[in-house]
């Protein structure tokens, strides 16, 4: 997926090459490789392709076929014997009149705008940071170990320490909003309620932008120093330089990376089921948890299945149609 | 880098400054808040936050080993998160190695697939992945649920999309020259691997193995459905201190702290690798 968004270096050897492009150039060496090497490269993947097969192509087809079965916990010791039910599944998923229906419309749109908060302030706060320390400084070294300090952290011990900040009576947040600076006129609920949207969207910023941080951090470091000496050279400030330079040529990057924080944040599971124990409230009911509470609190597996295919469906039209926009997007840019 | 041959006007400076230190606070609180509260005595914890502590015990540290049984959650972890990551490392090499030194059929559609993998919502595959664990062991006798072995099965294809991806990047980096030189020299294709494109590969291969770590040692969904009593991870165990009618704060920031800091240091001392191994590899 991810790999066709990339700038691969010029005439590189190994170069992965762009769809569309050197196909027959392509084709050519593959035929020569072929004759030349024989099996050893299909040995190397052999392990790969093992693991993949086991672990995520295999369970990905079952997952497909048990939407169409009506999998309760009936069947679950013997899911084989469950009866077919069509699209019942997805029916009573997409039947948005429907209280299940309902629900899965409400937590998908409450998804959405947690995705579009999260990615956007992680993405800004992760480049703002990098540009800023492009240059060095006194104390950049430390100050990167402290920024990358969240990222580094194991998910569930950041999590639940965010949970202890958030607490009503012995949090940290209400007592300097409420306590030190007399915000609010009651000590607010952060972790139930409409709060809790709130208090999801931060602690997932908190632990996304450093990785905006570390990739931008790496692809500054790509672009060449003449390129700001010859700005420099005519005059140029360095607001200028971050506007004309910095920024333009992060785009690339920015189009990959930007792809890989939608899709951790929107299927993020960790940061609500460890914030929000198994139910969460209504307010921050993020279609993963969603669903995992579908499958296995109702214990009724067709149906989570089936929701989980739904969204699979919606995650690959979003990305295909993300990649089509930003490779026809450079095209322009390049021509 | 950027290089000015004046220096930076002052609105430059000053704005640096202030984001910076914005920026600071809120990365660095939650850690403070960790630190400073564990090892703060219980009835501390319980009422309102103190920004500086009281009085100060080390009680909590010696607690947390009982309250809930750690230091065998902490061993599993270990051995599932180490053995995820050296057969991770291993299996990604062999692959990339492929997929950037030869031109085979099928060769794209390798890719392609096993980095969509990575779009694939986890919750897809949860279930249907119990399942199959747990057919595989009432058929063959291999116990995979409930098993270290099947955690570390799953956490090893986790992170080889990502890890190939990026492997593959970084030996793109390396000139071919190198390992044909060894293949002239009468060097077979794996001993050309290993004695050539291994060393030459070494950032990249320890960012690869960092990612790794972290991403196995932090896993929560599958690790509460896939493990048992004996074989939990602390991703799940750490849940035992706030299960109970009274949550021991203290206890449980201590138990984050002593969890966090092996790969927290870990990943301190060897993020310049990660920046190599990305500057390298993915972001070009």
């Amino acid at each position: 997926m991810t790999a066709t968004t990339l700038d691969t270096p010029p005439a590189g050897p190994g170069g992965k090459p762009p769809a569309g492009r050197g196909a027959a150039r392509g084709h050519r060496r593959r035929g020569r490789g072929r004759i030349r090497r024989g099996a050893l490269p299909y040995l190397l993947l052999l392990p790969a392709l093992l693991l993949e097969l086991l672990i995520h192509l295999v369970p990905m087809a079952v997952g497909v076929v048990m939407s169409f079965k009506e999998l309760t916990q009936h069947y679950i010791r013997d899911w084989g014997a469950a009866p077919w039910a069509g699209l019942d599944n997805f029916e009573v998923a997409v039947d948005f009149d429907a209280p299940v229906g309902e629900a899965l419309l409400r937590s998908f749109l409450i998804t959405c705008a947690f995705t579009v908060l999260a990615v956007g302030l992680s993405w800004l706060l992760g480049v703002t940071a990098a540009i800023l320390m492009q240059d060095p400084f006194r104390g950049r070294g430390l100050l990167r170990a402290l920024f990358l300090t969240p990222y580094a952290l194991p998910v569930y011990t950041a999590v639940i320490t965010w949970s202890f900040m958030l607490q009503r009576d012995n949090g940290l947040v209400n007592h300097v909003l409420h306590d030190q600076l007399g915000l609010t006129g009651q000590p607010t609920f952060w972790l139930i309620g409409d709060n809790a949207f709130v208090s999801l969207v931060v602690v997932s910023v908190w632990r996304t932008w450093p990785f905006a941080f570390l990739v931008i951090t790496a692809a500054l470091q790509n672009i060449p120093r003449e390129v700001y000496e010859a700005s420099a050279i005519d005059g140029a400030g360095i607001w200028q330089q971050i506007r004309r330079i910095t920024l333009p040529s992060l785009r690339p990057v920015n189009q990959v990376l930007v792809l890989v924080l939608f899709l951790w944040t929107f299927n993020d599971f960790n940061v609500p089921y460890i914030l929000f124990g198994k139910s969460a409230p209504e307010s921050a009911d993020i279609i993963s948890l969603h669903i995992y509470q579908s499958s296995f609190v109702t214990w009724n597996f067709g149906a989570g299945s089936a929701m989980s295919v739904l969204l699979l469906l919606f995650l690959l039209v979003v990305t295909a149609g993300y990649l089509l926009l930003t490779s026809r997007g450079r095209k322009a840019a390049s021509a | 880098m950027r290089s000015s041959p004046t220096a930076p006007p002052r609105s430059f400076v000053w704005t640096r400054r202030i984001v910076l230190t914005l920026l600071t606070a809120f990365a660095v609180t939650p850690v403070y808040v960790m630190l400073s509260s564990s090892l703060k005595p219980l009835e501390d914890v319980t009422g309102a936050f103190q920004w500086i502590p009281s009085g100060l015990t080390v009680r909590p540290y010696l607690d947390i080993w009982d309250t809930v049984p750690l230091a065998r959650y902490f061993l599993n972890s270990l051995i599932v998160a180490g053995a995820a990551t050296g057969c991770s490392v291993v299996v990604a090499v062999f692959a990339a190695y492929a997929v950037s030194r030869y031109r085979f059929r099928g060769r794209r559609i390798f890719t392609v697939t096993v980095l969509s993998t990575q779009m694939f919502p986890g919750i897809l595959f949860l279930l249907p992945l119990f399942l199959i664990f747990v057919n595989i062991g009432n058929t063959t006798g291999i116990a995979l649920y409930g098993s270290r072995g099947g955690l570390i099965l799953t956490y090893m294809t986790f992170t080889l999309p990502f890890s190939i991806w990026m492997l593959v990047g970084y030996l793109d980096s390396i000139p071919r020259d190198l390992d044909e030189a060894a293949l002239v020299d009468g060097c077979g294709p794996l001993k050309a691997l290993f004695r050539v494109v291994v060393p030459a590969a070494v950032p990249g291969i320890v960012a690869v193995a960092i990612y790794s770590f972290m991403t196995a040692w932090g896993e929560v969904l599958f690790a509460s459905v896939m493990t048992n009593d004996v074989t939990r991870t602390l991703s799940v165990g750490l849940q035992g201190y706030a299960t109970r009618t009274e949550v021991y704060w203290n206890q449980v920031m201590a138990a984050s702290l002593v969890v966090s800091l092996p790969v927290v240091a870990g990943f301190l001392l060897l993020q310049r690798y990660l920046v190599a191994g990305l500057t390298a590899g993915a972001v070009k």
